[in-house]
């Protein structure tokens, strides 16, 4: 069977809502199927990557070194939009993995080649 | 009277903030909780409708939520006071209404 080429679209801030923790629940599972997996981060979904988060205070599950151990389970392309680091001020150095920076209109073309695409 | 007016969602993703400010009167106070901290944030493309609202209205917010986030008191825009829970109670106690955006 063809291994598909998948892409996790993830557009949402962490915490706010569950659709972070979602998503790399969805991508260790993916992980297992021999896929060929991607990931994408536009808008708020950037600030998933931000260094040094620490939810002590608000007693829930910090999740952000799970991004970490993604290279264990062989998902090692994470791509990020240029355009949304420049409006939200971070720099790559704020980041808590190493990312490659990506244009909107080079996105464009990311999204066109992949066979699936899951959104969060 | 004046009101505390909250807001707990991203600038980024939901007009929350921009109606607070629009329907905040002078002398009111913001405080941003949740996905609304990234409003707080220095260096952004809000950073300037933010700076500008200061002039009439207190800004706060909330700590945790910062920390949470991979943020400190250093990546916060001069002039929006920093609380923690006590201090949220505390602000609520100091207005006379809450208003939520949401």
């Amino acid at each position: 069977m063809k291994i598909k080429k998948c892409l996790y679209v993830n557009r949402r801030a962490p915490y706010g809502t569950s659709y972070a923790l979602e998503a790399i629940d969805m991508v260790l599972i993916g992980s297992a199927f021999d896929q060929d997996i991607s990931l994408l981060f536009i808008d708020d979904g950037l600030f998933q990557l931000k260094k040094g988060q620490d939810t002590a205070d608000l007693e829930i599950k910090n999740h952000s070194p799970a991004y970490r151990a993604f290279e264990m389970y062989d998902v090692e392309k994470i791509y990020v939009s240029k355009e949304a680091m420049a409006a939200r001020g971070l720099k790559r150095g704020d980041l808590l993995v190493d990312v490659e920076l990506l244009s909107d209109s080079r996105i464009k073309e990311l999204m066109d080649e992949h066979d699936v695409i899951f959104s969060f | 009277m004046s009101i505390l007016h909250t807001v707990n969602k991203s600038p980024f993703e939901k007009n929350s903030l921009e109606s607070c400010l629009r329907y905040a009167k002078s002398g009111s106070a913001v405080l941003l909780i949740e996905d609304g901290i990234y409003a707080a944030l220095a260096g952004t493309t809000f950073e300037q409708r933010v700076a500008t609202a200061m002039s009439e209205l207190d800004f706060y917010c909330l700590a945790p939520d910062v920390k949470a986030r991979g943020f400190s008191s250093s990546n916060v825009m001069n002039g929006i006071k920093l609380v923690d829970y006590a201090g949220f109670v505390d602000l609520t106690v100091e207005y006379e209404k809450v208003q939520a955006w949401l």
